[in-house]
């Protein structure tokens, strides 16, 4: 199908972009990799009266060492966020969670930025940047401010940024040396969404676990932390009969959806057994 | 309405466009280049693969306004004067197609898996074609003949000629 009119705007810098969404009014959307907005355009779910592209904001798209954090430009390709030297290094969470997405030619357009602004619980970077207390930068003509992750995701698609923000990148707290990660993804199909998946990071200590955290994608309108199973295994043994009896947690507090890949209550197991595989993985 | 200039296939190319065209109607509408289809127009098939810049884009998911200044290659422009280029005539020879409907996004997604990875296994070619969607062959021939183009264009014959 073909989209509906737009006016399309591509600005050159990160200035020209923001005052362009202020001049644009609330009917604007920000077009990053458009792989999750051009099929909404194609299929007439989406019909904004313009659009900016930030295809060619290229200081968007860099990667930096900021010491304790990583800053990750919200126009970074997940092909070049899965490749990139210190996301492998500092945030393997990050790496390995992002080759699960979609599939090679949707990686070379999306962008890290644009899954997080989408704010698809399905999708799988928002519970990364969850579990890993992302902080997100934003901008508009108002000036600048930063969400963490845990204010920014709203609710169904719907992120903190106010109708004329934009994302310009994400701070991620490096992990260090004793820390493992894992991200369970579990789909019935190549490239389909997770039905649940799970992202985990987990520091080890003298053989115990230190500290872990976890978060968990499609097990509600928002990515949910699993703040019960995360105070169950620390201080705990390194064993997957702890991991099993921690993960019983998983899905205290969640309300996942229901829909033609699985009932709430076949989420809330699957929740349970990938958050035992997914520290088991993480902490090996 | 704004005016691109793109190069496809070796040619290039100034045209008026509206904005809400994808570069897949631009390119089989406006160009005649009718060799990649439209397939499921939800992103998932992989029919409409091309290159752009070099890399496998899914065309019904880019702008036409958006390859402005870039460079894209279809199945059409991987023949040079006549010639199969490696990853067809693995295709033509190892039987990798019933309907075709698939094929020129196959072949173009895998040129770019072989890019990246000159000598692929089994399960890094279904893993790197995991987007492109075939209902004909069961993907095993399809990954017989990457297997044996791979092959090829480490070691080119004679009578081959690269990309």
């Amino acid at each position: 199908m073909i989209p509906a009119t737009f006016d399309y705007v591509r600005p050159g810098t990160v200035d020209e972009a923001v005052t362009a969404l202020a001049d644009a009014g609330e009917d604007a959307k920000i077009l990053a990799g458009g792989q999750s907005l051009m099929p909404l355009l194609r299929l007439r779910l989406a019909y904004p009266d313009s659009l900016i592209d930030l295809d060619r904001v290229d200081p968007l798209r860099e990667i930096r060492d900021e010491g304790d954090t990583l800053m990750i430009g919200a126009m970074a390709t997940h092909h070049q966020v899965v490749r990139d030297p210190l996301v492998r290094e500092f945030a393997p969470l990050i790496a390995r969670a992002t080759e699960t997405v979609a599939d090679p030619a949707v990686r070379h357009r999306g962008t890290f930025g644009g899954s997080l602004a989408h704010a698809d619980p399905a999708g799988d970077l928002p519970a990364v940047a969850l579990a890993l207390d992302a902080v997100f930068l934003v901008r508009s003509v108002r000036g600048e401010r930063e969400i963490p992750a845990a204010d920014f995701f709203v609710d169904w698609m719907t992120s903190a940024m106010e109708p004329d923000e934009l994302l310009l990148s994400v701070r991620i707290p490096k992990l260090g040396a004793g820390w493992g990660a894992h991200y369970e993804k579990f789909h019935r199909t190549a490239q389909a969404w997770a039905i649940v998946g799970v992202a985990c990071a987990v520091r080890r200590e003298n053989g115990t676990v230190g500290e872990a955290r976890i978060a968990l994608t499609n097990m509600g309108s928002t990515p949910v932390r699993a703040s019960e199973v995360e105070r169950a295994v620390a201080g705990g043994a390194v064993s997957e009969a702890a991991f099993r009896s921690a993960a019983e947690h998983a899905a205290d507090g969640a309300e996942p959806p229901a829909d033609l890949h699985g009932s709430s209550e076949y989420r809330r197991h699957l929740a349970t057994v990938l958050t035992a595989r997914a520290l088991a993985a993480a902490a090996s | 309405m704004p005016r691109i200039r793109v190069d496809v296939d070796g040619a290039t190319y100034e045209d008026d466009v509206e904005p809400r065209v994808l570069l897949v109607h631009y390119l089989r509408d406006r160009l005649g280049k009718v060799g990649t289809p439209v397939g499921c127009d939800t992103s998932n098939c992989g029919a409409c693969t091309v290159l752009m810049d070099g890399v496998s884009v899914k065309s019904c998911s880019v702008l036409a306004v958006q390859a402005d200044g870039r460079d894209v290659t279809t199945v059409e422009g991987l023949g040079l004067n006549g010639t199969e280029h490696p990853m067809q005539r693995a295709f033509h020879e190892e039987h990798a197609l019933q309907c075709g409907y698939c094929t020129p996004g196959m072949i173009m997604a895998s040129i770019d898996l072989l890019r990246e990875n000159a000598d692929p296994s089994e399960e890094e070619i279904r893993d790197g074609l995991e987007g492109n969607l075939c209902r004909c062959t069961g993907y095993q021939n399809i990954v017989r003949a990457v297997r044996r183009a791979a092959g090829e264009m480490r070691e080119p014959s004679e009578r081959e000629v690269a990309p």
